[in-house]
């Protein structure tokens, strides 16, 4: 047992500290490493464009994508050396928020399913940065159950007419391309019927419209489609295959091993070690170090999870689905910490942005952190896939599983 | 990075294993549940044979002489199995302070017979209520003779020998505190027998009037010697602690599989299965903090009392989590004598409490992480 790298991991954390250190845009470090959920943003600049001219300057030197194969606008590189670079990259890796959906879900699925040229053609500058894509899966009437979408594609020559309502798509607003999960069949049963296609967001009938969250930010978006053409070629998959193909885009998701997961307990640690309350020192309350202890245990827990998941894969093997606790765990975890930062706070805990204590840290993460239970899988549903793929248990019984898709009741009371 | 049990201490996990499923079946664990006997003698002779009592004991001293990773997959097999006989009073208390703070003669003396299952030991430390501190400890030590009470002591009426943390000073501080070894088989030691949560291990009452007693460690640094075999039982205990958690949420899921009500098998109710998923959850956490532990145990390393801390707390509530949502799973049938689930349900919470509560080790680990913080 022992945390140290091979010679050859060796070797490349060294060339990749050294080429990051050299290159990283350092004049961001320290408001990238203070960034905290809810709450990523530059003062001077445009983080969009600081993000795209990172994104492109790694691609330049064969460190973007380190994963994807070579000619795809990657590095060939093993996954532990995927892993050494997210170390290595530290806070500069927050600027690569905008590519995730892009790099972890739209880009393998490209990889299995499309035609040889779109894949020299599309990947590379979605590696690069260049070109941002999104994902076009969830609606208004599916969101834990994604099989339960409406938004039609109809066959009319060499193309498809689409027509329907896309929800929650990240970064909609300045993506690109994307993937898009459409229903071809309405008359068979619901997972039958879907087809996966890949599309030029600035196509006719494409509108985006940002949703005002509840934090008050648009990280999302509705997109509307009124009859937009999508050529075949660009169809992902077979006709009515399209749920198989969005299992590729969804286990990808769930794949991103090392991916650092934001528990709040670094901030609150920090927070209370200098904070002073009525009766003295915080860190010297027995509530508070109960409290705080509980979190820390769960945050170190997280982490060596993680480092079991790793080790894992420096010695060649896929990881155990033990990692798909992260998001579990560190989704309800930040909002609690969030709230408890906020009671140390007093009355004054409900001053929020810059007048409030910490520049109002806590307050945005408390109105962000709802988002974060839902968002990539509620945590209702990361409960199911740990209890039926880790644990063996048996699925939902579902009463739409054999229905034919324009069957299946759409209302509840009423 | 291999954070992660070597392919041997694997291999030697599955022959633990093997052996206990073998020698420690519910049944066996019941003879001492019932009060039939105070230990299980054979299952003891057992480990002994198969080495694993002296495998962190070094060749010279009677043991295996392989290290405290190998200890600790043997940890994790014995809290899996529920095992009855006093494991941990013996090689992680008993046999850690020994190692720690023994002249070469008392480890000669003792350690060859704890590998070869000849001797008992336990660490007697509480006195009443409360959790370790210095200002707890009252019994006297004077004149190589002990004084006073210890209670509860883990598996005292069966023990041949003790190390005893006594008060050989009144300064108010830590230095106040001697480490002593006492055979409690000799003169002035009266040993009562308590009732306690878990039956499977005992629990004792001794009473020390001018009891025998030789020197372990240098006077005065019986507090700082405890602290760490303290943080070394913690890690060694998390591991028995992981290993019932899994075992309670086998069981749970097991009967969820098998269980039919409302015509459906009750583990497809999403109110069982996402119980059933957060009991993993907190095992998981526990596993990994444990591992964590293990590796600074076996290092040596710096990192020791803040990992030693987490592991521990992280452990306890996952051992006790699991065991009581398995009887939660079972239903009232969970509620009975005759399934297994209330021995870990009482092994859980036992555990919870014999080497300091959670609100110690809560209080140990933030002083730990602001101490590593201002380094």
């Amino acid at each position: 047992m022992n945390f140290d790298d091979t010679p050859q991991e060796a070797e490349f954390r060294a060339t990749a500290r050294a080429w990051i250190s050299a290159n990283a845009p350092r004049q961001y470090e320290e408001e990238l490493r203070k960034s905290s959920l809810g709450r990523t943003v530059l003062k001077n600049a445009n983080i969009l464009e600081v993000a795209k001219a990172w994104q492109k300057k790694k691609a330049d030197a064969g460190w973007a994508c380190l994963h994807w194969p070579k000619e795809y606008g990657g590095r060939g590189a093993s996954p532990i050396e995927r892993v050494i670079w997210q170390q290595e990259e530290g806070p500069f890796g927050q600027l690569s928020r905008m590519f995730i959906i892009g790099h972890g879900m739209c880009g393998p699925t490209m990889m299995a399913f499309a035609r040889e040229e779109h894949k020299r053609t599309y990947l590379p500058p979605l590696a690069s940065g260049e070109k941002v894509w999104c994902q076009l899966f969830s609606e208004p009437a599916g969101g834990s159950d994604v099989a339960g979408l409406r938004t039609r594609a109809e066959k009319d020559g060499d193309d498809w007419i689409i027509n329907g309502q896309k929800i929650w798509t990240s970064g909609a607003h300045y993506s690109d391309y994307g993937i898009l999960l459409t229903r071809t069949d309405p008359d068979v049963p619901k997972h039958k019927g879907l087809t996966m296609f890949f599309l030029d967001m600035k196509s006719p009938g494409v509108e985006v419209r940002p949703i005002k969250q509840a934090s008050g930010a648009s990280d999302f978006n509705e997109v509307y489609f009124t009859n937009v053409r999508i050529p075949d070629h660009q169809r992902l998959g077979e006709v009515g295959d399209g749920w198989n193909v969005s299992l590729t885009t969804l286990m990808n998701e769930r794949s991103a091993i090392g991916a650092a997961v934001s528990t709040g307990f670094p901030e609150l640690f920090e927070y209370c070690s200098s904070l002073m309350l009525d009766d003295g020192p915080a860190i010297e309350d027995r509530a508070v170090r109960s409290k705080l202890a509980n979190w820390a245990v769960k945050a170190s827990g997280l982490k060596y999870t993680s480092m079991r998941a790793i080790s894992a894969l420096s010695r060649g093997e896929r990881p155990g689905p033990e990692n798909s606790i992260g998001k579990l765990v560190a989704g309800s975890m930040i909002q609690d910490v969030a709230t408890y930062a906020l009671d140390l706070q007093g009355a004054s805990g409900v001053v929020s942005g810059e007048d409030g204590e910490l520049a109002g840290r806590f307050q945005a993460m408390l109105l962000r952190a709802p988002g974060t239970r839902v968002e990539g899988g509620t945590d209702e549903i990361m409960r199911n896939i740990i209890a039926e793929r880790v644990l063996g248990l048996p699925g939902d019984i579902r009463v739409d599983k054999d229905v034919p898709f324009n069957k299946i009741p759409t209302k509840g009371r009423g | 990075m291999n954070f992660d049990f070597s392919d041997d201490q694997k291999q030697l996990r599955d022959q633990a294993r093997k052996f206990l499923a073998e020698k420690c079946s519910p049944k066996a664990v019941r003879v001492v549940l019932d009060g039939k006997a105070p230990y299980d003698k054979e299952l003891w002779k057992g480990l002994a044979e198969m080495g694993f009592l002296g495998v962190a004991i070094p060749e010279e001293f009677g043991g295996a002489g392989a290290g405290h990773l190998e200890l600790c997959v043997i940890a994790e097999e014995m809290g899996r199995a529920n095992a009855p006989v006093p494991f941990s009073s013996t090689v992680y208390l008993a046999a850690e302070a020994l190692l720690i703070a023994g002249s070469d003669a008392q480890k000669k003396k003792w350690l060859p017979s704890i590998a070869s299952g000849e001797a008992i030991g336990t660490l007697a430390l509480f006195e009443g209520k409360g959790n370790p501190a210095p200002k707890n400890v009252k019994l006297t030590a004077a004149n190589g003779v002990l004084n006073g009470v210890k209670k509860p002591v883990a598996d005292g009426a069966i023990a041949d020998f003790a190390v005893v943390a006594a008060r050989t000073g009144s300064s108010g501080r830590e230095a106040d505190i001697s480490l002593f070894l006492v055979d409690l088989k000799a003169g002035g030691v009266e040993v009562k027998s308590l009732t306690n949560l878990d039956p499977t291990r005992g629990q004792a009452e001794i009473t020390f009037k001018d009891a025998k007693a030789e020197p372990l460690g240098a006077a005065g640094e019986g507090w700082s010697i405890l602290t760490e075999v303290l943080d070394r039982a913690a890690v060694l205990c998390a591991f028995e602690q992981v290993g019932g958690a899994d075992r309670a949420l086998e069981m749970g899921r097991d009967y969820a599989l098998d269980r039919i009500a409302f015509g459906r098998q009750i583990g497809s109710f999403q109110a069982v299965k996402h119980m059933l998923a957060d009991m993993y959850v907190s095992a998981t956490l526990a596993r990994s903090n444990s591992y964590y532990g293990a590796w600074a145990l076996s290092t040596n390393a710096a990192e020791l009392p803040e990992a030693a801390a987490a592991a521990r707390i992280s452990a306890t509530q996952a051992f006790q989590h699991c065991a009581k949502n398995n009887i939660q799973v079972h239903g009232g049938m969970g509620f009975t004598w005759e399934f297994d689930c209330h021995m870990y349900y009482r092994r859980a919470n036992a555990m919870a409490l014999g080497l300091g509560s959670l609100t110690y080790w809560e209080d140990q680990l933030i002083d730990r992480m602001r101490k590593k913080n201002a380094a």
